[in-house]
């Protein structure tokens, strides 16, 4: 069993394995990374920083490519608007 | 077919407003544009709507403009992104705070509503600016435009009344007759130049370039509510001699920070110069130290067409040219943008010899040669 940890996303606690990404934390949780300009929401593509489509707010910093980190206990996640 | 009224050479913001009148007036209209619109100031400008008292004919001009945008907001299509958001001079100390109390006297001479802010309403306002500032004038009426799409708009709107586009470069224009860079010719009893920072057509239109340096930011809803502008912008952008930043920024709809300004003479490529820029965002982030955590998207440069007096050349080009068929409509520095729609009335009434809204004389081209030199202060 790996270790577990809590985050939270949007609100809600999500737990999830250490080492996973905040990117795949948010696809768990079933949340939009951030929403587009025209309003559309939007996931991870890339997986591999290049594309920013994951960008979300991390403890309070909007625009953190999320595929780049990995959760941390008690970090908070909210859908870039 | 009927021969055209006017050629008009250039369809930056000023070439598309003049175009647009001219169309209204039910005259055939002949648009010259050189092609794209890459390399023009109306893609590389701020897009601020804006008031400037720095000279009573400056603010006649940019005062009657921006009633004239608000009378064309209702029919501006939504890309153009006109938006009221207001300027705030921002004043760092007491002295700047005095200068607050007599432009907000100015204005009220002009009949235009300003609000003094206190230390508290201005952090009230604008809760990312830092603390220990002093104050700041609030102009509800200022607002921001997406002015690319403003451009395009008015050539359409010129096209959908007849104009015509001829997507090339004008090389010389005279006595009614414009030639074009593929050798051809236009013929046209007036031609108007709204050609921006460049003067080959007519030299004595002594234009000299002004660049600056822009930057646009990922998008940040909610960070900042007016366009913020330094007081002492007014002092760096007067200075000749040396280059000159100024904190400068702006909301866009789209929640992105747009941040000026910097402003140099002499130097008329495009290329972005890492110091001045430097500078130039040092400067933003002693007003607003929140900016360290915004991310940039893109930098880029403009240039801004300044005249020996800063202000525009609108009106027939006598004096500057024997030749009675030449109009200009150029020269605006850094308020092309406020001004193009005011200026294109100005003018097309100069043409028809109908009366203005403001006195037009302080405008004409032919005071660049009113006899004694004039320099570049
Ligand atoms: C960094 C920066 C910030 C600015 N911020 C603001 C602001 O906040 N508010 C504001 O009001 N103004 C601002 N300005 C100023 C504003 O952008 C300009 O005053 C305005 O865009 C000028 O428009 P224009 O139509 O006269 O010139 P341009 O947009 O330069 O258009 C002239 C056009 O004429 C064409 N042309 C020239 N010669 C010929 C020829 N021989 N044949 C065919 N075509 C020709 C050119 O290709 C060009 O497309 C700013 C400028 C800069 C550089
Ligand atoms: S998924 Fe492409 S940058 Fe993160």
């Amino acid at each position: 069993m790996p270790e577990m940890l809590s985050l939270r996303i949007n609100g809600a606690t999500v737990r999830v394995a250490n080492g996973t990404s905040v990117s795949a934390a948010m696809l768990i949780a079933g949340q939009p990374t951030r929403i587009s300009v025209t309003g559309e929401p939007r996931g991870p593509v890339c997986g591999m920083g290049i594309c920013f489509e994951c960008r979300a707010i991390v403890n309070g910093m909007p625009h953190q490519r999320t595929c780049q980190l990995l959760c941390e206990e008690g970090m908070t996640v909210e859908t870039n608007r | 077919m009927k021969p055209l009224d006017v050629l008009i050479v250039g369809a930056g913001i000023v070439g598309s407003s003049v175009a647009r009148e001219c169309a209204l007036l039910g005259w055939r209209v002949g648009v010259v544009t050189g092609g794209t619109l890459a390399g023009s100031s109306t893609v590389a400008g701020m897009g601020h709507v804006v008031v400037m008292d720095d000279s009573p004919a400056q603010l006649a001009l940019t005062a009657y403009s921006q009633s004239v945008w608000r009378e064309l907001v209702p029919q501006l299509p939504k890309v153009t992104e006109y938006e009221q958001c207001g300027t705030i001079w921002v004043a760092a100390d007491h002295d700047e705070m005095a200068e607050v109390q007599a432009r907000h006297e100015v204005y009220a001479r002009g009949g235009l509503e300003t609000r003094v802010l206190s230390a508290s309403d201005l952090a009230a306002a604008e809760p990312n600016l830092r603390s220990g500032l002093a104050g700041g004038l609030l102009v509800p009426a200022d607002g921001v435009i997406y002015q690319p799409a403003a451009a395009a708009y008015f050539l359409h709107q010129a096209q959908q009344h007849g104009a015509e586009i001829f997507p090339l470069r004008a090389t010389a224009a005279a006595h009614g007759v414009l030639r074009l860079a593929d050798g051809t010719s236009l013929a046209a009893p007036r031609i108007v130049l709204a050609v921006g920072a460049e003067c080959e057509l007519l030299p004595a239109m002594q234009i000299q370039r002004r660049k600056g340096h822009l930057v646009i930011s990922d998008r940040y809803p909610g960070f900042l509510r007016h366009q913020l502008v330094e007081l002492g912008y007014l002092k760096s952008a007067h200075k000749v001699a040396e280059d000159s930043v100024a904190f400068n920024i702006q909301p866009r709809q789209t929640g992105q920070l747009l941040i000026g300004s910097s402003r140099q003479y002499g130097n008329s490529d495009s290329e972005i110069e890492t110091a001045i820029m430097q500078r130039m965002i040092d400067r933003a982030l002693d007003y607003m130290p929140g900016l360290r955590n915004v991310s940039i998207l893109r930098a880029w440069t403009g240039s801004r067409a300044a005249t020996p007096d800063k202000l525009p050349l609108i009106g027939p080009a006598k004096g500057l040219a024997d030749d009675d068929t030449l109009w200009l409509a150029a020269g605006f520095e850094g308020l092309g943008i406020t001004n193009a729609p005011g200026a294109a009335r100005l003018l097309v009434n100069a043409m028809v010899g109908r009366a203005s809204a403001i006195d037009a004389t302080p405008y004409l081209p032919a005071r660049l040669n009113a006899g004694a030199a004039v320099a570049y202060a």
